[in-house]
């Protein structure tokens, strides 16, 4: 099977987009500061988090599928996660 | 909506959050009581925010609906179960096969996105109000009781509110029931379903019909991170993912989707999932802490079922989770029926939610294998036993032309050589027993 990249995976998914509102917010001194900035990058499954060339966090919400890891491991402070508000975001067609 | 004080008749009798498997049967089994239920659920419709890695236990379901296993949407029944230790160029396994796990049905693979819109017309059918494409933003209380919820701008009142809006439960957290989990009791599990012809799977897992495999490997899956690697059939699609520690990730500052990937390409992987066509990519937290993350599951008007409550199971063999999410919510259904009958709701009312569910499967399992978590922490389990026994498969089966010796003296060069030690081995097996 052709391997693909996690931006082609996230193709064959269904997303219904909240233009209005993020649901994601990432406090960047603090992200930088205790080093979640980078656990960001390397733990999310959908690569939402984005290592900017400043060091700056960067975030492509609407990619999210919603698992929660991010904010487990986040370091106090350094990242506002809720759900998207109701009907938007990932929407399941298998499961 | 109505603004009733708390000794008015509220909107609903109870009001559940989350259309999952603990919410779906628990609204199911309330509304066949007769009483009033609004489901909420903030996905598109019912399923849609939903993902389980794919194996069901399904007794406890078929209690709950007798033609589960015929009329729900279910995939496979699986009569295989292979439990591997997988390493770079080698793999030892145990592969189980039993007609008997097929009748009765004993577990079946499920895709969540189906399997739960079906679940939600039950309840629909059963006389509960479906409401989907809401988020529940908050519980309102009163005095320190739950007294309903809030969407947006709406509230809504119930006698008695059930939170089962799943693993990350921010409503149980609000409400002073679950605290922040430490990251050695919680896993992210990545998956993709990938599809390929009926014929094909049952020619490669070695199948008939709508007999099922079920694949569960650790070791080098999943690059030495504590955690492990499945593969699952449905009818016409596999669910293949792994399964890893966050403590442990982050420690070992692996990136996730590079251990996905690497199990994906993987040798004695990659084969079975030739031709096939990724569906759907998602992910999602896993409560690893087993029965110490069970924490405070009930207050003044409010029960916490199924993944929320922390009830997840991870035996080395088998991987629960669903299972344990029905049986919470019959045991809170049938505690919040008694509580309403007796018209009071208070957290000693609810309190026997916790008691039944203590008397059921679910707490005694997870009693029983309170001590799992901890072992399975160990290290060793996921790079060096699968070594040590592909070395002594390879010393055994390895015919080179030189003398061969007897397996036990195989047995020991092979551990000689292994950085593991015999005093590690004979604690880990004493431990296992007791644990597992």
């Amino acid at each position: 099977m052709k391997p693909l990249s996690v931006p082609e995976r996230l193709t064959k998914n269904r997303f219904i987009l909240d233009e209005e509102q993020s649901h994601i917010e990432v406090n960047q001194e603090i992200a930088k500061a205790t080093g979640t900035g980078k656990l960001l990058v390397a733990c999310c499954p959908a690569h939402v988090y984005t290592e900017e060339a400043d060091g700056t966090i960067s975030v492509e919400y609407a990619a999210c599928l919603e698992c929660g890891t991010c904010l487990a491991i986040a370091a106090p402070g350094a990242l506002k996660w809720h759900y998207p508000r109701g009907g938007f975001g990932v929407q399941f067609r298998e499961g | 909506m109505t603004q009733t004080a708390q000794t008015a008749e509220p909107d609903f009798e109870v009001i559940v959050i989350g259309a999952g498997i603990a919410g779906c049967v628990a609204a199911y089994q309330l509304a066949r009581q007769g009483r009033s239920v609004l489901l909420i659920e903030r996905g598109e419709t019912p399923g849609s925010k939903n993902l389980s890695g794919g194996v069901l236990y399904s007794r406890g379901m078929q209690q709950v609906f007798p033609g589960f296993c015929t009329e729900a949407p279910v995939e496979r029944r699986i009569t295989r179960n292979y439990v591997s230790f997988l390493n770079a160029d080698s793999s030892v396994a145990i592969d189980y096969k039993d007609a008997r796990l097929a009748d009765p049905v004993n577990a079946v693979t499920v895709l969540r996105a189906k399997l739960d819109a079906w679940l939600s017309e039950r309840c629909e059918e059963a006389g509960a109000m479906i409401m989907p494409g809401v988020r529940v933003d908050r519980v309102l209380t009163e005095g320190g009781r739950v007294v309903g919820v809030q969407a947006g701008d709406d509230e809504l009142r119930a006698h008695v509110v059930v939170a089962a809006d799943g693993v990350n439960s921010f409503i149980a957290k609000e409400a002073g029931l679950r605290q922040k989990e430490p990251l050695k009791d919680l896993a992210v599990g990545v998956k993709s379903v990938i599809s390929l012809p009926r014929e094909t799977i049952e020619e490669r897992f070695n199948l008939t019909g709508d007999e099922g495999a079920a694949l569960a490997v650790v070791g080098d899956c999943t690059q030495g991170v504590g955690g492990g690697g499945f593969l699952y059939t449905n009818l016409d699609s596999l669910s293949v993912g792994i399964v890893v520690r966050l403590d442990d990730l982050t420690a070992k500052q692996k990136v996730v989707t590079d251990i996905f990937d690497h199990f994906l390409a993987h040798r004695f992987i990659a084969p079975y999932l030739e031709g096939g066509e990724v569906l759907e990519y998602g992910c999602h937290l896993v409560a690893e802490g087993g029965l110490h993350m069970v924490g405070e599951i009930v207050m003044d008007g409010m029960v916490v079922v199924g993944d929320a409550a922390g009830l997840t199971l991870n035996t080395g063999l088998t991987v629960r989770g669903m299972d344990l999410a029905v049986g919470s919510a019959v045991a809170a259904a049938e505690a919040i029926g008694d509580a309403l009958d007796r018209k009071d709701t208070s957290k000693a009312a609810l309190g026997s939610y916790r008691d039944k569910l203590f008397a059921s499967y679910v707490g005694q399992d997870m009693k029983t294998y309170a001590k799992a978590p901890h072992f399975l922490e160990a290290e060793r389990m996921y790079r060096q036993y699968g070594e040590l026994l592909a070395s002594v498969m390879y010393g055994t089966f390895n015919l080179d032309t030189q003398p061969r010796r007897h397996l036990l003296k195989v047995a020991r060069q092979s551990l000689a050589r292994s950085p593991l030690k015999m005093r590690q081995l004979v604690r880990d097996g004493i431990a296992g027993a007791r644990a597992l």
